[in-house]
């Protein structure tokens, strides 16, 4: 096996393994309730985005 | 000879109807998705900002989720909003979500998706002495995303245990050219609060449009999180740029026409390329293509 292939099937696997562990990630933050932080942030105004601290 | 040149004309002028249909193709998919995540236009005559169940959701590119028209959150306030709660320390949900979209896309976000990227492109067009960057300025966006991103909103933190999103309080220019001045433009009470902090955050978003007019993208290069998470993604992202060497003539066609300064033959999975694709479209023996990874090669 030549080492540009090797290489490329490890950086494939190991982005086929990130990305299974953000959706993992994903699963679990909307499990404990993290949507409805995000949503309650998003949805006033943020004074800190703004500039007023 | 009349029938060589005829033919090498056509090659030409069929190599810059493609360059041109390319970066069309790039403008009208930003067009598409700044008009996606900024669909409430109206908002902006009252000053109000959306709050419909699209907000659950986040941006794969840089957009403040108090823009009157932003239609989703923004990823690093989403971020920071978790991290400095009561409740987490963490945000899995948003971290989660960033890190899902970069392995899947790298910066082609940032060259495809990203609202604050058009806007960056429309600014480089303005006519003025443009300048190319010091590569050591790179670096900024790393120290940003690790200090003000992830570390400052749960160490610095209050008596209730909240913090403050620091990137986007002491930081974020997009936060107060989208938010900042649509929102105090039309709330007189709002404009009685401007203070040191938003002086600051002026100063910063100024230095930032002029260095977006003279440097394309500085703030893709320079100062975006978002960018700096892509950017080291793009080492394993699905979509990747391949470089065929044995068509590679090391003429530097490509790494003169990148808007990122990046040499793609030298480094094709480099944190900064954005994928734009303009170096695939000059390369006279088509030696780089962007691709999806497979492993049947």
């Amino acid at each position: 096996m030549d080492w540009n292939k090797w290489l490329c099937q490890k950086k494939h696997a190991a982005g086929v393994l990130v990305f299974l562990t953000a959706v993992c990630m994903m699963a679990w933050g909307v499990y404990r309730g993290e949507v409805s932080t995000v949503f309650g942030k998003a949805v006033n105004i943020c004074l800190e985005c703004i500039g007023l601290g | 000879m009349e029938r060589q040149s005829i033919s090498a004309w056509n090659v030409l002028d069929w190599g810059k109807r493609v360059n041109i249909r390319q970066e069309v193709k790039r403008k009208i998919i930003q067009i598409a998705a700044f008009g996606f995540s900024n669909s409430y236009i109206y908002n902006f005559a009252g000053g109000q900002i959306y709050k419909g169940k699209w907000k659950e959701f986040c941006n794969p590119g840089m957009n403040c989720y108090s823009c009157p028209a932003a239609r989703l959150a923004c990823p690093i306030g989403a971020m920071q909003a978790v991290g400095g709660s009561m409740d987490f320390n963490l945000s899995f949900y948003a971290a989660g979500f960033v890190l899902a979209a970069g392995v899947l896309f790298g910066r082609a976000i940032c060259g495809f998706i990203c609202p604050f990227g058009l806007i960056q492109e429309l600014l480089y067009k303005i006519p003025f002495p443009k300048k190319k960057l010091w590569k050591g300025f790179s670096y900024i966006k790393y120290i940003l995303l690790v200090l003000f991103v992830l570390l400052l909103p749960v160490i610095h933190t209050n008596e209730l245990g909240m913090g403050d999103p620091a990137f986007c309080e002491y930081i974020c220019p997009v936060g107060t050219l989208e938010g900042g001045l649509p929102l105090l433009s039309a709330h007189p009470e709002l404009r009685q609060a401007i203070g040191a902090l938003f002086s600051v955050k002026a100063c910063i978003m100024a230095v930032t449009l002029i260095g977006c007019i003279m440097v394309c993208r500085f703030f893709c290069k320079v100062m975006c999180p978002l960018g700096a998470v892509y950017g080291l993604l793009n080492k394993i992202s699905i979509y990747h740029m391949e470089i065929n060497k044995e068509k590679c003539i090391s003429c530097g066609k490509c790494h003169n026409e990148c808007p990122m300064d990046v040499d793609p033959v030298k480094n094709p999975d480099s944190a900064e390329c954005i994928r734009c694709g303009k170096c695939t479209v000059c390369c006279p023996k088509e030696a780089l293509a962007l691709k999806f990874r497979s492993l049947k090669r």
